[in-house]
Order: structure tokens, then C-alpha cells, then sequence
């Protein structure tokens, strides 16, 4: 048995370390640690509530509209406003425009690279990968760097700017689209599909969210050229590799819901254990800090009553993140999740077959892009140019509210308390901090330090690639996850 | 493949939340990495570009820092991490054990160019803002003052200062631009402005270009966000104080706060972080906004605006309060 310390990563967003244990092969226990500590649940007490819409937006450049729009909702619960139709379609159009190109960024730029990379070299697809997925050199990240920038035009339509827009407010959005910019809108959003489906999908996104078993993908991959697109490169590195058996983890699966419908939401919220999905009991969530170099380490809290007091690193410690559990329980949040607790077929079957692991992490993400894509198109045409936007009113001077949401990499929430007009409490919980969580106090490790547990690595792999594909499977932002 | 006439460029993030790089990645016409192909620039590592992970980094890092690799510029994003206690332990560089302050600091000092992109890695920004307990600083400045981690006489090989692209976010082309700038020898000290910020951007006001120039003139203002009226009287704008060319340099193809309908606050500035007001709300004294445009007499900008709002037209009277134009500009009829 041999201890490495493995990091930094690149290709994540923000720094991360991983602690392995390694023995006959095989990774034995994982410890991970977020190494960077900023404070903004600290910053943010005292504080006017309005000023948390400028704040939290700026603990993470690539979730940012996410945490605006957890912000604004748990500020929402301060006001008796009711958000016109057109705030809710704008707020669903910004946070996909957002959520969308997240994906697109993690497949292309993040996830990709990796099978670019020499400890391939010897594979008979690792040529034509490595021309078309290689950092920076690859002909993917030429074709997807103008796509993704042209398709976050939306942002300067709908949010002035991003990251980092105040468009997203408690009453709806800041900006009202005119008649002919909603033209531009679709005008976007249709040239966004022509890529997908010309790109990545090699097919219609129609045909894409119609795969509905992990037998059904394996015929459309079967059905014509093996390398018409990147999903189908994709689905054979990941045979050749046999992806689906690394990096599964709890299983237990959790979404806040996603995209407020004038009923409902687009993808529902709840806890699923494989496909058997139950409401969401979010009284129950707790941060135990007893594995965190936090103070007050002794009892788990709600978010509610939650604290945040950096303490010195120690031994005791291991990392600045905390450690959420929902009813005591880990659980795995992002694409896959949001997808088998909305009942996805082609993502309850993968997860009946192989649970959360690399290749269906990666193929829930893929698949969510073209669903989300195709609710975009219809939002867009449900926009009412001429009607209000924003409705405003005051903030209550003492309430509490919570802003429970899904960002690209999985379940967001902020739990807000105001007393006499400030600030008095402000507890983020960010979807990398349920998927790189430490240990509880009961010794469990977090999802990712369980998907690490058994993964090949020799001991004197110098970057171990099975260990590097398990970390970007769940695409983390650091960024978010201490905060 | 290196290149020894290529600029190397190396790029770090500490105490932000990447949206520097973020924005950056969203380059337009052309993207970003043609503009920095077309700048000469050959980039070592970035933290969401590059092949490399763990161990090549690190040897990378120590390669540059023994001499033997040659590093023209360094960019930092992020704040700079000092405490708990000026020891730097809230940001170890992962694999490390060393706290990226003294990765900074030394990677510095064999830089030809140190460049802090965004308000955090200028200024401190955000992440000194609320009390700063996480003893937060700019590479070369804390806040308005020059110091920060590498303190005022620091100058980099090149004999500059360190350069602050600051924006929280910067722009893609604040950034693409002065590093091709500094890749091509054409930025000097004429270059930067007082706050070492390159003039390319900062030495023009957000308010200029504003799409509501118009309600500024007659001072009809919005009272909420997303209203069409000027937003300096009532809802904090900033726009004809901050330098940033944001107005006639568009955001994300179209946009810029501004046109999003909402306040600019500043966020090129030291100490945007902290308005000591409510952001988004205007701080006023018997009635008169405290913050005037920079340079004009205040008796003058108060006689000014009064006169403008007894002449303001019904037409920007009611545009100024509502989310859409409700009242066209007259069409002149044939007689």
C-alpha cells in the first residue's frame, strides 16, 4: 500500500487534490480536499439582502446565473411577489443558456482531452481521437469554441452580460425582449441546433431524446458511420474502455427540479434509488463539518442554522468543503441524477444496468442538452413581447427563505435568514459540495471518494488516467463548492 | 510544440471563481484560440485549456522557476490568498503543500510580463469584500493602494508594473488584446492608466455609447430595474463615474449591464465591492445624488439637471418608468 497525492487538476473548474491510497492496483480509499477557502457565506452576514444578487453570482464564473437564480428565489420567499409569465420564461431561458453551454464546455474542453492524451497512445482509436479532442490542437475545440459563443449571445440578449449579470431578480428579469429580438432568439437558438445535430448528435435532437435503453443508443450507434459525430466517438472510446464500469458510487440520486413550467417544472424534483424516485425530504438536509477545517465541528446542522468559521488546517481535517447528507445518506447530484429522478428511460436503463459510473454520467449530460435544448426553442415562442417582465416590490425585514434550484452540475440551494433589514444568516450548499464531499462523522466517504474506491491505478502511474476520467465524469466546479 | 520565438504564457487562478477565464473562452470573431495564435502567444497551461494535468504542472512550475524554462507572461486570476494569518493555508496549491502566494511571488519574479486579470487578482476585489477575512489582495495593490503580495516597486522583467486588466468579469477582448499587446512589445507605461489598468478600455466612461443617453440628458429616470429611464438617480448607476468601454464594446454579441437593464456598479474599480450603500440604489443627500461624474462642477451638473427635467418630453417622461417604448418618437406627416 503506498499514499500519492494527486492534483492540481486541470480541466475542472478551480483547484483539487485527491489523497490515494493505493495497493494490488487499485485505488483503496480516496480522500478529497478543496484546497482554496474565499468566506462569502461570511462576507454576506451583516449585509443588505439585495446585495447577496451581486455577490453570490461571483463565487462561480461558470455557474454564475445558477447561484443568481438561487439567490433571487430565496429573496423571492422575503416578497409576496407573484413573477410574471414572461420573468419565468426569461429566467428558464437564462439559466439553460447557462446549464447548456456548461455541458457543452465539459464535454468538448474538460472531458474529451483525456482520451487525447499519451496514456492512450497505443489504442487503435487514439489517432483520430487525439486529431479531434487534443486541448487546445483538436479540431473539436475550433468548431465548439465559436458554437458555444455564438449560442451565449442569448446572454447579451436576455442578461446584459455573463457571467455575472443582476438581470436575474426576485420579481423576473430585468430585461424585456422586444418583438423582433425574440425573432433573434430562435434565430440563435436554431443555429445552436443546426451544430448539435450537425456536430455532436449526428441526428436530429428528437431522435436523440427518443433513445429510450442503453440497447436502443447501441442501435443508433450501430446504425450508420461510427465516427458521424462526437457522441457516437464517444460511445466507442467508452466500449473500448468500458467506461460503465468506472467511478460508481452511491447510487442514491437527488434533484431540486429544474425549470419552473407555468405547472411544474421541466425535469421534478426528488430522491431516486436506482429509478424509484420519492419526494424530496429537505428538512432533512444536514452539513456535517466533522472531516472540514471548520469550527463547530461537533454537530451536523441544517442550512438554516448552519455556520461557517474557518478554522487552522489541521489533521483532523482534510479539506475546506463540507459535508451535505440528505436524512444522513450521501447522494449524487448533476446530469444523471436530474435525469433518472425526471424518469428519463434511456437514464433509468442505464443506471438498472450499471448505476452512476463514467459513461452514464457522461451520456445523461449529452442527452440533457438536447432535452433542455428543445424546451429553449419552446420557451422562446411562448415569450410575450409587450408584457411585463419584472414585478417589484419590498423584502420583508425579518423572514427566511430558501432558493433550491439545478445548475449544471447538479442541486444548488441557499438558505437566507434576515433579522431588522440584514443579512443574518447565509448558508450555500453547491452540487460539487454533495459530490466531493469529505467524510461524516460516521466515517462514510463523499461520492466521489466512493467512485475513486477500486479504480485501476498502478502505483507509479504518474497521472492516473482512471482517477482523472471518475473526477471530470462529475464535472466539478471547485469554484462553487467551498465558496 | 514549442517555439522559441512564441510568447509562453502561463495562467493561474487562486482566490476568484474563474469567470475571467469563463468570459475569456467566449471570444468572438475570432475565437480565443485563433486571437492568441494570431498574437504569437503559445500557452504553457491553463487551468480549463490545457492537456497537462498533476505532475507535468508541477514540473512545468519548477522548470520556470529554476530558469530553465523561459515564461514571458504571467497571468494570475483570482485574489491573492493570505490568511488565516498571513500564511496563505486558505489557498495550498493542490499537490503542493505550498500556499499559492509563494507560487505567485516566485513565478513573478522570473516573469518578463506579470498580468492580474479581473478586480480580485488586481485589486482583491469580491474576494477581499464582507470584512475580508480571508486577508485577500491584488498581486500588486490592496484595493486603491499599491502593495498587494508583490508590493509598489515591483517591477517585472519587462520593466513594467504588474498590469491590471481589471472587470469582474474582464471582457475577452480586454484580455486578448493586452496580452497580445505585451506579446508583441507594444505596451509600454503610456499604456496603462493610473491604476495600471490598460487605457485601451479604461479610459472611456460605461456611460458612453449608453442606449439611454437620451433620459440621462432630460433626467428621466427609471424607479426599478428593468425600466427603460436613465438609472443614475435613483438605482446607483455608476456608468458615468466607471472607466470601462462597456457601452461601445459589447458583452456576449449585444449586450452590457446597462442594455440588461440594470445599474452599472463599478466593477473596474478598487473597491467596487464595498459602495458603502445598497448596490443598485442610489445614496443621495437632500435629494442629490452623492455621486456626481467625476469631472464636472457639482453646482453646475444640479443647475443642469434641473433645468433638463422641466424640459423633459412626455415621450421620455413615460418611457423612462415603463420596460418597453410605450411612446414613439413622432413621425413628421406629409402636409
Amino acid at each position: 500500500m503506498s499514499r500519492r497525492v494527486v492534483g492540481p487538476y486541470n480541466r475542472v473548474e478551480g483547484d483539487l487534490e485527491i489523497t490515494l491510497d493505493v495497493g494490488a492496483g487499485k485505488v483503496r480509499e480516496a480522500r478529497v480536499s478543496a484546497p482554496l477557502y474565499r468566506g462569502f457565506e461570511q462576507m454576506l452576514v451583516g449585509r443588505d439582502p439585495r446585495d447577496a444578487l451581486v455577490y453570490t453570482p461571483r463565487i462561480c464564473g461558470i455557474c454564475s446565473v445558477a447561484q443568481s437564480v438561487a439567490s433571487a428565489r430565496a429573496l423571492a420567499a422575503l416578497t409576496g411577489l407573484t413573477m410574471p409569465e414572461n420573468g419565468r420564461l426569461s429566467t428558464n431561458l437564462v439559466l439553460a443558456n447557462e446549464n447548456v453551454a456548461d455541458h457543452l464546455t465539459h464535454f468538448y474542453l474538460f472531458f474529451m482531452p483525456d482520451f487525447a492524451g499519451e496514456a492512450y497512445a497505443g489504442e487503435p482509436w487514439h489517432a483520430q481521437s487525439a486529431a479531434r479532442f487534443a486541448a487546445v490542437k483538436g479540431t473539436a475545440a475550433r468548431d465548439v469554441l465559436p458554437a458555444r459563443a455564438e449560442f451565449l449571445q442569448l446572454m447579451g440578449l436576455l442578461a446584459g452580460k455573463w457571467p455575472h449579470s443582476l438581470a436575474i431578480q426576485p420579481g423576473g428579469t430585468t430585461r424585456a425582449i422586444a418583438a423582433q429580438e425574440r425573432m433573434r432568439i430562435l434565430a440563435l437558438l436554431h443555429s445552436f441546433r443546426r451544430f448539435l445535430e450537425t456536430t455532436l448528435f449526428g441526428d436530429s435532437l428528437e431522435a436523440v431524446v427518443a433513445l429510450d435503453s442503453d440497447a436502443a443508443l447501441m442501435a443508433w450507434l450501430a446504425s450508420g458511420d461510427p465516427l458521424r459525430c462526437d457522441f457516437t466517438r464517444f460511445l466507442l472510446i467508452a466500449q473500448a474502455l468500458q467506461l460503465e464500469r468506472l467511478g460508481r458510487a452511491t447510487d442514491c440520486f437527488m434533484s431540486y427540479g429544474a425549470y419552473a413550467e407555468s405547472e411544474g417544472a421541466l425535469f421534478r424534483a426528488g430522491v431516486g434509488e436506482g429509478v424509484e424516485c420519492l419526494p424530496l425530504p429537505v428538512e432533512s438536509i444536514m452539513e456535517d463539518l466533522s472531516h472540514s477545517w471548520m469550527e463547530y465541528r461537533t454537530i451536523p446542522r441544517h442550512p438554516f442554522d448552519g455556520v461557517t468559521v474557518p478554522a487552522v488546517p489541521d489533521t483532523e481535517g482534510y479539506s475546506w468543503c463540507k459535508a451535505p447528507r440528505l436524512g444522513g445518506r450521501v447522494v449524487e447530484v448533476g446530469a444523471l441524477a436530474r435525469q433518472v429522478v425526471d424518469g428519463h428511460p434511456l437514464a433509468c436503463d442505464l443506471v438498472a444496468r450499471g448505476g452512476g459510473n463514467v459513461r452514464s454520467r457522461v451520456i445523461a449530460r449529452l442527452l440533457e442538452i438536447a432535452r433542455v435544448t428543445l424546451a429553449m426553442e419552446r420557451w422562446a415562442k411562448e415569450l410575450r413581447p409587450g408584457e411585463p417582465y419584472c414585478s417589484h416590490g419590498e423584502l420583508s425585514d425579518s423572514a427566511q427563505g430558501m432558493g433550491l434550484i439545478e445548475a449544471a452540475r447538479g442541486s444548488l440551494g441557499h438558505w437566507l435568514s434576515v433579522r431588522n433589514g440584514r443579512i443574518h444568516n447565509y448558508q450555500i450548499i453547491a452540487p460539487t459540495t454533495w459530490n466531493f464531499s469529505p467524510r461524516d462523522g460516521a466515517g462514510v466517504p463523499g461520492a466521489l471518494e466512493q467512485a475513486l474506491q477500486g479504480a485501476p491505478m498502478s502505483e507509479g502511474e504518474r497521472n492516473p488516467i482512471a482517477v482523472q476520467h471518475i473526477v471530470r465524469s462529475f464535472d466539478p466546479c471547485m469554484a462553487c463548492t467551498v465558496h | 510544440m514549442t517555439s522559441p520565438d512564441r510568447q509562453k504564457l502561463l495562467w493561474l487562478q487562486s482566490g476568484g471563481c474563474g469567470g475571467c477565464s469563463i468570459s475569456m473562452l467566449g471570444a468572438q470573431s475570432p475565437d480565443l484560440i485563433t486571437a492568441l495564435a494570431s498574437a504569437g502567444i503559445e500557452v504553457l497551461w491553463h487551468p480549463s485549456l490545457s492537456q497537462e494535468s498533476g505532475a507535468d504542472l508541477l514540473e512545468l512550475l519548477q522548470g520556470i522557476i529554476a530558469g530553465e524554462t523561459r515564461l514571458d507572461i504571467l497571468c494570475v486570476e483570482g485574489a491573492v490568498m493570505r490568511g488565516p494569518g498571513g500564511t496563505g493555508l486558505f489557498h495550498v496549491l493542490a499537490g503542493t503543500g505550498r500556499p499559492m502566494m509563494a507560487w505567485i511571488e516566485a513565478l513573478a519574479m522570473r516573469a518578463r510580463h506579470v498580468v492580474a486579470v479581473g478586480s480580485c487578482a488586481a485589486f482583491g476585489g469580491i474576494s477581499s469584500g464582507g470584512g475580508n477575512h480571508t486577508e485577500a489582495c491584488g498581486v500588486q495593490y490592496e484595493g486603491a493602494e499599491p502593495g498587494g503580495l508583490l508590493g509598489e516597486v515591483f517591477r517585472s522583467a519587462s520593466g513594467l508594473p504588474v498590469v491590471n486588466i481589471a472587470g469582474c468579469p474582464t471582457h475577452p477582448n480586454w484580455v486578448v488584446e493586452t496580452l497580445a499587446q505585451l506579446a508583441m512589445g507594444e505596451m509600454d507605461t503610456d499604456g496603462l492608466d493610473p491604476l495600471n489598468r490598460p487605457r485601451s478600455y479604461t479610459d472611456h466612461l460605461v456611460h458612453h455609447g449608453c442606449p439611454r443617453n437620451e433620459f440621462y440628458e432630460y433626467k428621466a429616470s427609471a424607479e426599478h430595474v428593468s425600466e427603460l429611464g436613465c438609472m443614475m438617480e435613483h438605482l446607483g448607476c455608476m456608468g458615468t463615474q466607471a472607466h470601462a468601454d462597456c457601452n461601445t464594446r459589447l458583452w456576449n454579441g449585444e449586450g452590457s449591464c446597462l442594455r440588461g437593464g440594470f445599474a452599472c456598479i463599478a466593477c473596474t474599480h478598487p473597491g467596487f465591492e464595498e459602495p458603502g450603500y445598497v448596490f443598485g440604489l442610489t445614496r443621495k443627500i437632500a435629494g442629490i445624488p452623492v455621486g456626481l461624474p467625476t469631472d464636472m462642477p457639482k453646482a453646475w451638473f444640479v443647475a443642469l439637471a434641473s433645468l433638463a427635467k422641466a424640459a423633459t418630453p412626455p415621450r421620455l417622461k413615460e418611457n423612462a418608468v415603463a420596460d418597453h417604448i410605450v411612446v414613439p418618437p413622432k413621425t413628421r406627416e406629409k402636409p
